[in-house]
């Protein structure tokens, strides 16, 4: 049985089921509020789910009993009376620690938990970076949306920030260096000082089993890099689009991703009215289309960058990914084929998936 | 004193009280009185830059106010969510 965590424009939905089949929507949470993305830890069971109250502002939320009370987790905030105010928490993730957790959000911070999500401390070295004043916000804001851990070594990490591009860490977070060489930014002249540049990265994920080995999807173009992330190569060829937001590693081979192409930043909908996902087996040399059981006709969905998960591996592997449209998709076969998880929920923000634990919350 | 009046989720954070009779000339120092006696409500009103959050109103004895609204002694703040944040 797998679970899906789906945050949407209008609350939190879990939805259970096999592959194969449309999903049971067995629980929602927090009715009628943006839920911008929700994880279940696997090592604790706890469900962790960022809320942006347009009322109340941004808050991080949870719970470990489905019965229970969600509890809203402490010190998810910037400093007091500074410029700045916490907009939103893109992004959580599990450590490599037990009991780390780390929460990525607008404008361009950075949280890190060591017990389990009930409280969260702000990174300061990346809040007080020198170069923070030069940071540009992409139309998302100034979103810290990705952070890769390095499997073993807690000490390492990679964070993506659009559109101050990516950082990197082998100290902890006590220090942070840029991570950008090879981007390429399209929608800047080509003269623009290097530092002066606002990379806009949409996902960036690592492949577990070769951590070096990272892949990212960009605002027009998608890269890997065989260096931790130091240097990037273009590996769009192929796609017939380099535009779109998530991307997914298969945990088990470090030569498989998938994205979501979209037709352009001036259109960002599925290319052709058709509904596919881009695979490759051969870590970015070729691409090939799966889209058996997606929308062929007249489909013009947006998937946003927090939207397409997995879970399993290799052979096993589960592929899901929500739109903007309400409609949920999945796969079972690695993306050899897909099937409708759910066609009308609100709008799709986010999805996490992973095998489903415990009873029902119903 | 002036009251500080509150509905749900706010009351229930503010110690499950709908009236809290605060110190303050304005109503930003009220709120900032409220979320100081009540670190629940911390965030929930003022954002980490102390600044009223976009869709949250207030009323002064019934009228439209702001943060920088002046407070006698025996006005009533009214706290209120903004039809604004209800987006569709």
């Amino acid at each position: 049985m797998t679970e899906l965590l789906v945050g949407t424009r209008k609350g939190l939905f879990v939805l259970e089921g096999e592959p194969g089949s449309a999903f049971e929507v067995t629980d929602r949470a927090f009715a009628g509020e943006p839920v911008e993305y929700a994880l279940r830890d696997p090592r604790s069971g706890r469900v962790l789910a960022s809320v942006t109250s347009p009322f109340y502002g941004p808050k991080l939320w949870y719970r470990d009993d489905p019965a229970g009370e969600w509890e809203q987790a402490d010190g998810v905030a910037v400093p007091e009376h500074g410029e700045a105010a916490l907009e939103r928490i893109w992004v959580i993730a599990t450590g490599e620690t037990e009991g780390t957790l780390y929460a990525g959000g607008d404008p361009g911070v950075l949280f890190e938990s060591r017990d389990g999500g009930a409280s969260f401390e702000l990174n300061r070295a990346l809040w007080e970076h020198p170069t923070r004043v030069h940071w540009q916000p992409g139309a998302g804001g100034l979103c810290l949306h990705s952070i890769a851990t390095w499997p073993g070594e807690p000490e390492r990490l990679a964070v993506a920030i659009s559109a101050a591009g990516v950082w990197l860490t082998d100290d902890g977070g006590a220090t942070w260096r840029r991570g950008n060489e090879g981007l390429v930014a399209r929608y800047v002249p080509d003269d623009t000082p290097a530092d002066q540049v606002a990379l806009c990265v949409h996902c960036l994920q690592r492949a577990p089993t070769r951590p070096e080995r990272m892949f990212m999807q960009f605002h027009g173009g998608v890269y890997r890099s065989e260096d931790a992330g130091r240097t990037w190569t273009d590996i769009a060829a192929g796609l017939p689009s380099d535009f779109g937001f998530p991307l997914v590693v298969d945990p088990a081979d470090a030569d498989s991703a998938f994205v979501i192409p979209l037709v352009a930043d001036l259109d960002r909908v599925t290319p052709d009215g058709r509904v596919r996902v881009y695979e490759t087996r051969d870590a970015g040399a070729s691409w090939t289309p799966r889209g058996d059981g997606l929308p062929r006709e007249d489909a013009y969905l947006t998937v946003l960058r927090k939207a397409f998960a997995r879970a399993g591996e290799g052979e096993a592997l589960e592929l899901y990914f929500g739109a903007t449209s309400g409609a949920v998709y999945g796969s079972g076969d690695a993306g050899a084929s897909w099937f409708d998880v759910a066609t009308h929920l609100p709008p799709v923000l986010s999805v996490a998936a992973g095998e489903r634990r415990g009873a029902s919350a119903r | 004193m002036p009251v500080v009046r509150l509905r749900e989720p706010l009351k229930r954070l503010a110690g499950d009280r709908a009236e809290h009779a605060l110190e303050g000339a304005t109503v930003g120092e009220l709120l900032a009185a409220l979320e100081r006696a009540h670190p629940a409500a911390g965030g929930w009103i003022l954002d980490e830059r102390g600044i009223m959050r976009r869709h949250i109103n207030v009323f002064v004895n019934g009228e439209p106010g702001g943060q920088d609204t002046r407070i006698g002694a025996d006005d009533r703040v009214d706290v209120l969510p903004a039809i604004s944040g209800g987006g569709a």
